[in-house]
């Protein structure tokens, strides 16, 4: 496949496409505008449909049905419309049911600013809505990686019957890289046969349902979800980098990720020992690494474009066994790879 | 002797015991709705889009594939189901607190976009499942458990008219009220709800009926005193009859 130079909304967009989603579901918001415009001419083209919901709560449930019926289909918004999306994603996962959620996310709360956030991180990986869930949750942190991920996503929300969510910023969106795109899939016109709803012919009906009365039903829907959960914990995904030597080990995801790298390779220059783990799966969360390296005597220090959140699974995931320090980039301020050199030199040197 | 088969319940409905309360207009429904599908030849390639409220066991009692649809979303699902599966036949079920509160956006836009499914609407001016609280569609003196002195015009509104409402939207093709408090009306009722799926099922559009329905419980009465009330109270309000029928017959 050739090369093309697109921005990372386009590249989700385009992944979504060639990953064989046929319905896309969105409202308008910044900065994730450039997604439902490319699916407004992208799926009647490609016999699919986009319907511009009347809003990210109907866009969302129509997503549900969507994905009740196994189509591969998607959503998209930025922070604000996925406070509204979160009731229908607790029912998708009750009623395990696939689908994907983009969100771009941006500075809040409230209606906060459309710059750049990763102030959802807690609503992402933690469920977001009511009851106890998981959806997963890919953090791309260049434009390959958008389009890959989201490639992924579907592959994730077919495979476990969850909704998918992809997490990424107004950065992400609106950076020009280039990327190689995949082959389309032909997606199996049979997929999701044993389970989806298209018509009681020959067979006992299907229930797609998230309601659980009857004594202890609930009970084990919870625990059958919980072990589907622990399953997915194999597709955890981070990047490596520097960490060998590294006295410090940075965490950090998405575009704050791939900056404080930047900021990595300059310090390393000036003989500073500083190493990344970049979560590429935020759900599930990269903790056996980050363990691993906390028993190796490491120091850590978390960065993110929020208040402090990321920060509470790294330190859940190191038990208490390395020091663990971190820097808010704080939401509203545009991030640049200089920001980072001072906290970082700091947690090196400090005692 | 010869057996004459007087009834013979339509082989969609479930063969059990029902939740509902004695005399509630829920049961007549589904019945109503087995028989359309049923005599429709739809039973094979129907997807029901249940909601939230008393006939959220639906699938219970009407074996059809089935969708649970967040409270007032069922709209929003129905559209998801249709645009993925437009070969299939399509409808939500849902109660007046569903509706015509929670889920007003999302029924007044999917009746708007003239999606091509069909709605079954249960109005028996209560929220009936949490206990009988006033609905937008209680009637003006109605008394329920947040409306205790009556429902008042200047307090809380008058109730909604969505028969007429959903008649006033460009993508809709068929919507009428019924009732099924007697007979007669059954009989009506039904060939109002066989038009609807009919205008599914030839792609025409968006179709809804309304069914005026009893609560007893939650209207303290007995049921035949609730049949009585829909009859003298509730029709001279919402008058039945079609309010708009795109394929003529108005
Ligand atoms: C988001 C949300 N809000 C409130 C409820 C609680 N609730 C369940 S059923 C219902 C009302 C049902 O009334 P109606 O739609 O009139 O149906 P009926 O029970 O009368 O048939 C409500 C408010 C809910 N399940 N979800
Ligand atoms: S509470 Fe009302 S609507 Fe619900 S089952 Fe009883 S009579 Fe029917």
């Amino acid at each position: 496949m050739s090369r093309i130079f697109i921005k990372g909304n386009v590249a989700i967009s385009r992944g979504a496409l060639d990953a064989g989603c046929r319905c896309y579901f969105g409202y308008p918001i910044t900065p994730q505008n450039d997604i439902p415009e490319f699916m407004s001419k992208a799926m009647p083209e490609a016999g699919g449909e986009f319907v511009q919901a009347e809003s990210e709560v109907a866009a969302a449930n129509m997503l549900l049905g969507a994905g009740a019926c196994g189509i591969r289909a998607m959503t998209s918004s930025s922070s604000p419309g996925m406070s509204l999306k979160q009731e229908a994603i607790s029912y998708m996962a009750g009623s395990e049911l696939p689908g994907v959620i983009v969100n771009m996310n941006r500075g809040g709360p409230g209606l906060g600013d459309i710059g750049p956030s990763q102030g959802d991180y807690f609503q992402s990986v933690k469920g977001g809505g009511h009851g106890d869930y998981r959806t997963l949750v890919l953090a791309p942190g260049t434009v390959q990686e958008a389009y890959d991920l989201t490639f992924l996503a579907f592959e994730l929300a077919f495979a476990y019957r969850n909704p998918v969510l992809i997490l990424g910023d107004a950065i992400i969106g609106q950076m020009q890289e280039p990327i190689t795109p995949k082959e389309p899939v032909a997606v199996d016109a049979f997929e999701g046969g044993s389970w989806r709803l298209e018509g009681a012919r020959d067979r006992e009906p299907r229930i797609l349902k998230s309601l659980y009365l009857t004594d202890g039903a609930l009970a084990g829907h919870n625990l059958r979800l919980q072990e589907k959960y622990a399953r997915a914990r194999k597709e955890c995904r981070y990047e490596e980098f520097m960490t060998d030597d590294a006295e410090l080990i940075i965490v950090a995801y998405g575009s704050i990720g791939r900056i404080v790298k930047s900021t990595i390779r300059k310090l390393r220059k000036e003989g500073l020992k500083a190493g990344l783990v970049r979560p590429i799966t935020l759900y599930p969360f990269p903790s056996e690494i980050l363990k691993s390296l906390a028993g190796k005597g490491r120091k850590f220090l978390t960065i993110e474009h929020n208040m402090g959140q990321m920060v509470e699974d790294v330190r859940l995931s190191i038990c208490g066994l390395a020091e663990s320090g971190f820097y808010a980039q704080l939401p509203g301020n545009l991030p640049t790879p200089n920001d980072f050199e001072q906290p970082i030199i700091d947690a090196l040197t400090e005692r | 002797m010869e057996e004459i088969l007087a009834y013979r319940s339509p082989s969609l409905l479930a063969d059990i015991p029902s939740h509902y309360c004695p005399g509630c207009h829920h049961g007549t429904v589904h019945k109503l709705v087995a028989q359309c599908l049923e005599e429709l030849g739809l039973g094979n390639d129907t997807i029901c889009v249940g909601s939230i409220g008393c006939s959220v066991f639906i699938y219970n009692y009407i074996l059809l594939d089935t969708v649970e649809a967040p409270h007032g979303r069922a709209p929003a699902v129905a559209t998801g189901v249709k645009r993925s599966r437009p070969d299939k036949f399509v409808f939500t079920y849902q109660g007046d607190g569903d509706l015509a509160s929670i889920g007003l956006a999302e029924i007044m836009h999917a009746a708007n976009r003239g999606e091509k499914i069909s709605v079954v609407f249960v109005n028996n001016t209560v929220y009936g499942m949490t206990g009988g609280q006033m609905a937008p569609t209680t009637m003006i003196g109605q008394k329920t458990t947040t409306c205790p002195g009556g429902r008042c015009a200047d307090r809380e509104g008058l109730p909604m008219k969505m028969a007429e409402i959903i008649a006033g939207l460009g993508g809709v093709s068929y919507s009428a009220r019924v009732a099924v408090n007697n007979i007669k009306n059954f009989k009506k009722a039904k060939k109002a709800l066989k038009k609807a799926f009919e205008i599914q099922i030839s792609g025409k559009g968006f179709g809804f009926v309304e069914f005026l329905a009893s609560c007893p419980t939650n209207w303290k009465m007995t049921s035949i005193a609730a049949n009585e009330r829909l009859e003298k109270e509730m029709i001279p309000f919402f008058p039945l009859g079609v309010f708009k029928d795109t394929q003529g017959e108005s």
